[in-house]
């Protein structure tokens, strides 16, 4: 590399602007709007002139919004604490283990990544009202498990990979057990991937919509994405926008906040389980 | 080796220790790979059985389902009637619009997100300052919620309420400008996915040999085109068979942006009307396989016209 310029560095800076200008700017419409007040709402300036946090407290009064949160809080973190399980295990045995049909395992996650999902809404909605899992927690939980398996044991395989288990080998020479070397000498090495993991799961299960919008018909189970697509304004041809936008800013936050601490984390899981020449 | 021979030891009886501590060794060893291999199927199966009775499962039922009549507004007419349900789909033109609406979406979108997908990379991977700014920043589209980003997408081409929307015109209530919208917001999100993908391509294009090339008098132009592109080409074609089956099940963008009006439905939407508003589960379940086996295709070419490899598919091969 040549030594860096003052000019090649201004440069650089124009064009990192351009890309903070990408990223940042659908979302901060969003805040100003919720920030906007009634008068002002329908200005159509970028941003508002009276802030005020109305919309803010309108939604938090609202019951169906405060119940699809929590909602969206506890079936996410249970579906990811399920399917990291699930997926350490199955990718442990992948990167580690011998034994046959670990082909066929791969394949398999790969065409459940690659499955329309539409296509088991119908199914499922079936199976669902049958059984009695229609509109609950766990009703969502297993198709989100399902669909977020393949990412964690792809994910997770590639960073099992590059664990150097020899360490362990030594730890065991060195007098200690199996389990004081997998406790202390493995753990340690693969919690970084695990959590990445994690962070990529939830941020999959956040997203949904197909499933939440199909398999709920109530507040009981309905997650804040389809919440959103139900509230409903002063008239019905009306979107009340200034709580839709609260809302959508108030589960944007986790997001933004995964992203500012674990950027390097996310990063590397995005990239590990993908392309490898 | 348990036993140490003596230097006292006879020769014979040293053999005879050896060859039987290799006997017990090697009955020792395939009673540990028989181990492995049952630890092996016992930790993947949680796995396996879940992906199995919450896809495979549910499959065959929706293709069973599919050649019913299945109408839950008339549950005392459900019988079976073979192709029919696909006869009615195949000859409806809602069908082949959404379908068309769709293939434009995806060739579209896989196209504007390859090309500046590549750009953001070459940012991301080349950039000389604050690079870990520019990378959390390009993470934010990325994991952002799809309905919250269509949200403000939709917002912001609203008639008097959005930033972007011409005075006194509503493009979302028009056919093209709809679609132009709905690819912009599928362009905007999946982007840093594209880039993510390229970028560890990128990372593999050795420094030495650009260098070379530009000693040989190979402009920047040339250089990306003549040695990155050829190089990562493994990267871009899992990168573009990603997105594009991602982009054929689009539905979030559309059912903020447009709730299928004016002809926007995709696959996807049409089939969810289908079901959910229409409650005709047979003609659902139709048109959830034809969606299935259309992915299927769009897989299969892939990995046929250009050999794209999908990733792990050679488990061990990187070990």
């Amino acid at each position: 590399m040549q030594p860096a310029t003052t000019n090649r560095k201004l440069m650089w800076w124009g064009i990192n602007i351009l890309v903070l200008l990408y990223a940042f700017v659908p979302v901060f419409w969003l805040l100003s709007l919720s920030l906007k007040n009634a008068e002002t709402l329908n200005d159509g300036n970028y941003f508002p002139t009276h802030p005020t946090g109305a919309s803010y407290q309108a939604i938090f009064q609202n019951d169906d919004f405060v119940r699809s949160l929590i909602n969206s809080i506890g079936i996410c973190l249970i579906s990811t604490l399920v399917a990291i399980v699930i997926g350490t295990m199955c990718a442990y045995a992948i990167a580690r283990l011998q034994f046959p049909g670990k082909a066929a395992i791969l394949a398999m996650a790969l065409l459940v990544s690659m499955f329309p999902q539409i296509a088991l809404v119908t199914p499922l909605f079936k199976i669902e009202t049958a059984i009695g899992l229609f509109d609950t927690w766990p009703g969502l939980i297993i198709p989100y498990i399902t669909f977020a398996l393949p990412l964690a044991i792809y994910t997770l395989s590639a960073f099992f990979r590059e664990i150097p288990w020899d360490l362990e080998k030594a730890a065991k020479m060195d007098g200690a057990t199996p389990y004081q070397a997998f406790r202390q000498v493995i753990t340690p090495l693969a919690m970084p991937g695990v959590f990445t993991t994690a962070i990529l799961v939830f941020i999959a299960c956040w997203n949904d919509f197909l499933f939440a919008l199909s398999l709920t018909s109530t507040s009981n189970a309905r997650t804040v994405p389809a919440a959103m697509s139900y509230f409903t304004g002063a008239t019905t041809f009306e979107k009340p926008t200034g709580p839709i936008a609260a809302a959508a800013i108030v589960i944007t936050i986790p997001i933004v906040l995964f992203v500012l601490v674990f950027q390097r984390r996310i990063v590397a899981g995005l990239t590990s389980g993908a392309v490898k020449g | 080796m348990t036993a140490t021979p003596t230097p006292a030891a006879a020769e014979s009886a040293d053999l005879q220790i050896e060859e039987e501590t290799t006997a017990i060794a090697r009955k020792r060893h395939n009673e540990a790979k028989a181990a492995e291999r049952k630890l092996g199927l016992l930790l993947v199966s949680p796995a396996v059985v879940i992906m199995l009775a919450v896809t495979a499962y549910p499959v065959l039922y929706a293709i069973w389902l599919s050649l019913n009549k299945a109408d839950l507004r008339r549950p005392n007419d459900n019988h079976f009637i073979w192709f029919s349900n696909y006869v009615t789909v195949l000859s409806s033109p809602i069908w082949w619009t959404a379908f068309g609406v769709t293939a434009l979406i995806t060739v579209v979108s896989a196209a504007f997100e390859l090309a500046l997908g590549m750009i953001l990379a070459i940012i991301m991977h080349r950039t000389i300052v604050g690079r870990g700014l520019v990378r959390t920043s390009a993470l934010v589209p990325y994991a952002i919620v799809t309905v919250v980003a269509a949200f403000s997408w939709r917002f912001a081409w609203t008639q008097d309420l959005g930033w972007l929307a011409p005075k006194g015109s509503a493009p979302l209530t028009s056919f093209w400008p709809s679609i132009g919208i709905i690819i912009l917001a599928e362009i905007w999100k999946t982007i840093p996915f594209m880039a993510l993908l390229l970028m560890a391509g990128l990372a593999l294009v050795p420094e030495d040999l650009l260098k070379a090339a530009s000693m040989d008098g190979a402009s920047a132009w040339k250089r990306f085109w003549m040695v990155t592109v050829p190089l990562i080409k493994p990267a871009i074609l899992v990168a573009l068979l990603f997105r594009t089956l991602d982009a054929f099940r689009i539905f979030d963008n559309i059912f903020i942006l447009t709730s299928g009006s004016n002809n926007t439905s995709s696959v996807s939407m049409v089939t969810y009307s289908n079901l959910i508003r229409g409650l005709n589960l047979g003609i659902g379940s139709a048109m959830s396989v034809l969606i299935f086996i259309t992915t299927g295709i769009i897989a299969f070419a892939f990995i046929k016209l250009f050999g794209a490899a999908a990733p792990g598919a050679d488990p061990g091969g990187r070990r």
